[in-house]
Order: structure tokens, then C-alpha cells, then sequence
């Protein structure tokens, strides 16, 4: 099935590489590249703003796009999709604005020990400015969470809850909507990142009772530099802006201004109108090929992958045991031999993976592998890429002088 | 395969039977080097005799190449003067910049065998985080001693 798909990525036709490092960004279809170039050759305008024809056919476009993400999401209106620059800022217009106005001294935040330096950092910060108290869900040593123990974490005091959809070293998917239940209970919201789960699985951000949920172009095979918060529509109408300027706003005199309605509150600054619309056609792309198919070929080369590292006696692999609960994730430590050389040998052999703590710093910490080695497999990687990352791996401690 | 020759048994010797990691625990000075984006982490302990580096060791974790390089550059530098080990830290460093001449390199003898990470980039901060440390360890080190 890799084989059908594959020809539409250019980059893969034109480098011998096993491009296994999916996680950390997807590579392109030509449709999204075509997409984008289209734009700027036929559509590029200032969109929202000018009167004439070129402007509104920008405008257009931009707003389409929109419409393309709300359909992704499955979210209620368009008005509840913030185009951003990718999820890590979709999160901080959460914390800044929601979280700054909403957390009081005292209060308390709960973020997963998975969590994304992204979905941390930002909590951090509120926490400090506001005086209330950062809390950790801790997962047990296979990836997954305990709902008991975390419904025990959540207090009438916790404000935010901040989770992961899939985290991106164990590929493991949350229980988000028993995670929104137990914070809607307590008063909380619940901040979701879906930067791992949209590339993989289908998403409902209704159906997940999510109240934010942030994920990135670039991981879904559309371009960098465009990334959505989906946000519930009457907690984005009582936010504060998180940037102010132009595009958002109604009407402005010296002293003061009234800011426009969702979306554009949020949207300060001339948009990245071109690659929403690259989003847009990577979005179709996926519907087009449909995640039924992608996972079955994302689980059988993982599938293949797990069963030979099985045999080897000094590579362990972090999270689940079954390779259907892993997102394509394979993230593995092999006795002796250090993640960045494990990198630089499979580099040298032509396999191009991830190496070190994956932006995730805690979680490693808590699972004791202060660095890892991670490949990610998208479903149109071929299963001899996943031969070629398996024959590298089995020379590694031999060519790192432990003998055979 | 590239990677062969710059994974040389030099290399790897020193990684997997360090001469030079273990506790020093009588020493002057304790510096830590770290990297942080790869999370090597070393403590480089020295032992001075007036102007000469007496003894020295180090402990910590992180890459062969870091681990390497540091248990090749205690090697070198244990018994020579302050002054000559800063001298060799600066031709490695050089070597390291792809600057060096073939002469210099020789010098280095041992920590030669990383000349090649002067085409790797990535691995610059791994291979002369011993180097660093040992030069900030003699420049600022003087009060902590």
C-alpha cells in the first residue's frame, strides 16, 4: 500500500533515505506543495482586508481552509478554529489569555507527565505569574494513566487540565474524554495537544468533550508555520486577545479599541493565508487515502519492526507491548551504546531518526532513559525502510566494540 | 561505511573501558560541562602540584564521542603543565574547526582520532566538551583551588 502513495511525495522519490523521524515532521504530498505555490501565483492578496477581487479570492481561499479544519476536527462552527503557527503557539494563546485571566493565586493546574515541553512550559509560566500550584497526572511505566489516580488529582481548586492526545515518545492515545469528564466535574477545562493523535487517528473534538485542542500543519503533511487551536466558542468570546494589532479588530480610536469577532480576535497581523490553504489540500489528501488505511499500514510495519527487536536481546522499546498502541512511535534504548551514536551509525547507514529526550524532558526523567532513540513510521514508509532500520540496529553494539 | 572509520576502535576502547572515569576525590578542582540539547553531563576533576595538572578524572554520562574524548584528553594532559594542556586544547580545537595543519594533528596523537568530526557538525559540542571544561576549569578554576 506504501507503494500507491508514495510516489505523490517528492522528497522521498528524490533522497535514498529511510525517513523514519514522521513524529518530528511529515514530509509533504506534491497536492500540498501545488496548493501553496497556486496561491501565491494565482490568489496571493492581503486577504480580509482589500475590496477588490484578488483580496476577496484570498480571502476566500483562507476562509475555506478554515472550514477544511473545522470538518477535520468535527468541531461545531468555523468560529471556533484559530488559525495559528503551529501547536506550540496554540497553547500559549491559551495560557496567556485564558490561563493568566482565569488561574488565581492558590489554584491549581494539572498537567500528564507526558506532556510536551510545549504543553509544560506555557503552564510553567502561568503558574508562576499566578501563584498557583503545577500538578502532575504520572503515568504508569507502560504509557498508560490511571483514571483513579487522577480523578483523586483533580480538586475544586484545579483550574486547567492540560493532557496529550498521544504523547510523542510512547504513541500511546489518552483517555481524553474520561480525562474531560473528571475536569468538567471539577469546574476545569480541559487543554488537549493533538500534535501526535491528527496525523494518526480521526479526531472529535466534540465527541472528546474537549474545550482546546491544538495541533500543527507539518505533522499532518502540510506545511510548517500553520498550526490551529480549536477552542469551545463561548470560552474564546469571554478570552481576552493574546496578541493585539492589525486584522483584529473592529474599529480603533487613540485610547482605545473593539476588537472583531471569532476568529479574527485571534488573529493578529496578516495571516499565513498560503499555508492554510497547503493545510486545506493536506487534509483532503488524508480523507482522500482515509486513516483506516494509514493505520493499517502504520500497524503492520510497527507490527514488523517490535516482533524483530523482540529477538534482540539488548534493545528495549518504551511504552506498550502491542504494536497497534504505539501511533507508529518506536521509541527504544539499546544496552550500552548512547542515543546520539545509535543516531549518527543509523545515519551513516542511510536511516533518519530522532535521538535524545524528544522535547520531553520529565517524562524521561520519570521513566529513567534520560535520552532515547526514537523512529516514527508514517504510513507511507515501506517495510524494506523498516529492514534497513532493523539491520542498523543489529550491528549497532558490534560496531560500537562489543564484539558480536 | 563511513561511519567505520570514524567509529574507530580508539574511539570505542575509550568508551567502553575508560581509563580516566572514576571519582578523584582529593581533587582541587570540580567543574561540571554540560551539554544540554544532548544531555551530555561531565565533572572533570583535577589534582594541581603548583603550575602541573598532577592527576585527574572525570564522571558522568553521555555519548561515546563525549565520554571519549574526555578519558583521550586526561590521557594527554595528566603530568604536563597548565599552560601546555591549554595549548593542546586550542590545536584541538582547531583540529575540531578543520583548521589545523597535518603537524599539529600529529601532536595531538590519541585525540587524532577524532579529526573526523571537523566534517560532523552535530558532534563539535560532544567531542571538545572535555576540552571546554578543562579550560574553564584552569582559567577560572584558580580561586575555587
Amino acid at each position: 500500500m506504501a507503494h500507491a502513495y508514495r510516489d505523490d511525495f517528492p522528497l522521498l522519490k528524490s533522497q535514498d533515505v529511510a525517513y523514519l523521524d514522521n513524529a518530528a515532521t511529515a514530509q509533504r504530498p506534491q497536492c500540498v506543495l501545488d496548493a501553496v505555490t497556486e496561491f501565491y501565483k494565482s490568489q496571493n492578496a492581503n486577504p480580509l482586508r482589500g475590496l477588490y477581487p484578488l483580496s476577496i479570492a484570498a480571502t476566500e481561499a483562507y476562509e475555506n481552509a478554515r472550514e477544511a479544519v473545522r470538518s477535520f476536527l468535527k468541531a461545531k462552527s468555523s468560529r471556533e478554529i484559530i488559525f495559528t503557527r503551529n501547536t506550540t503557539e496554540s497553547i500559549n494563546l491559551v495560557a496567556y489569555s485564558y490561563g493568566l485571566s482565569h488561574v488565581k493565586a492558590g489554584d491549581e493546574v494539572l498537567v500528564s507527565i507526558m506532556e510536551h515541553h510545549s504543553n509544560l512550559l506555557p503552564w510553567q509560566m502561568v503558574c508562576r505569574q499566578t501563584g498557583a500550584s503545577l500538578k502532575f497526572m504520572e503515568c504508569e511505566m507502560d504509557g498508560t494513566l490511571d483514571l483513579n489516580k487522577v480523578e483523586a488529582l483533580i480538586t475544586p481548586k484545579t483550574k486547567i487540565v492540560a493532557c496529550t492526545h498521544v504523547s510523542n515518545v510512547l504513541g500511546r492515545v489518552n483517555p481524553i474524554r474520561e480525562l474531560a469528564a473528571l475536569a468538567h466535574r471539577a469546574g476545569a477545562v480541559l487543554v488537549v495537544d493533538g500534535a501526535q493523535s491528527t496525523p494518526h487517528i480521526p479526531v472529535d473534538v466534540q465527541a472528546l468533550d474537549a474545550d482546546f485542542f491544538a495541533f500543527s500543519g507539518h505533522k499532518v503533511y502540510g506545511p510548517m508555520g500553520i498550526g490551529v487551536l480549536y477552542g469551545r466558542e463561548e470560552l474564546l468570546n469571554a478570552m481576552p486577545p493574546f496578541l493585539t494589532g492589525g486584522e483584529m479588530i473592529e474599529s480603533v480610536a487613540r485610547d482605545g479599541a473593539v476588537f472583531a469577532e471569532l476568529p479574527h480576535k485571534f488573529e493578529a497581523g496578516t495571516v499565513n493565508a498560503a499555508d492554510a490553504v497547503g493545510l486545506h489540500a493536506a487534509i483532503d489528501y488524508v480523507k482522500s487515502i482515509g486513516f483506516t488505511a494509514m493505520h493499517q499500514q502504520e500497524v503492520a510495519l510497527t507490527r514488523r519492526a517490535m516482533d524483530a527487536i523482540d529477538e534482540m536481546p539488548h534493545v528495549h522499546v518504551l511504552g506498550s507491548e502491542k504494536p497497534e498502541e504505539h501511533c507508529g512511535i518506536i521509541t527504544f534504548t539499546v544496552d550500552g551504546v548512547h542515543p546520539h551514536d545509535i543516531s549518527e551509525i543509523l545515519a551513516s547507514d542511510g536511516v533518519a531518526i530522532r535521538a535524545g529526550h524528544h522535547c520531553a524532558q520529565p517524562l524521561l526523567a520519570y521513566l529513567k532513559h534520560p535520552s532515547t532513540a526514537r523512529a516514527s513510521l508514517a504510513f507511507y514508509n515501506k517495510e524494506s525502510e523498516v529492514e534497513r532500520l532493523l539491520d542498523s540496529i543489529s550491528t549497532l553494539r558490534e560496531r560500537m566494540g562489543y564484539g558480536k | 561505511m563511513e561511519n567505520r572509520s570514524f567509529y574507530n576502535e580508539i574511539l570505542t576502547e575509550h568508551n567502553l573501558h575508560p581509563e580516566f572515569k572514576h571519582d578523584l576525590p582529593d581533587a582541587d578542582i570540580v567543574l561540571e560541562g554540560v551539554n544540554p540539547s544532548c544531555g551530555d553531563d561531565i565533572f572533570l576533576k583535577l589534582k594541581l602540584d603548583g603550575d602541573v595538572i598532577a592527576d585527574g578524572a572525570f564522571v558522568g554520562d553521555g555519548c561515546a564521542v563525549s565520554q571519549a574524548s574526555a578519558d583521550i584528553m586526561l590521557g594527554m594532559i595528566v603530568g604536563k603543565k597548565k599552560e601546555d594542556a591549554l595549548k593542546m586544547g586550542e590545536i584541538f580545537l582547531k583540529m575540531i574547526q578543520g583548521e589545523a595543519s597535518e603537524d599539529e594533528i600529529d601532536s595531538l596523537e590519541e585525540a587524532s582520532a577524532l579529526r573526523d568530526i571537523a566534517h560532523m557538525p552535530a558532534r563539535v559540542k560532544c567531542a571538545v566538551l572535555g576540552w571546554r571544561t578543562l579550560k574553564e576549569a584552569l582559567l577560572d578554576g584558580d580561586e575555587l583551588s
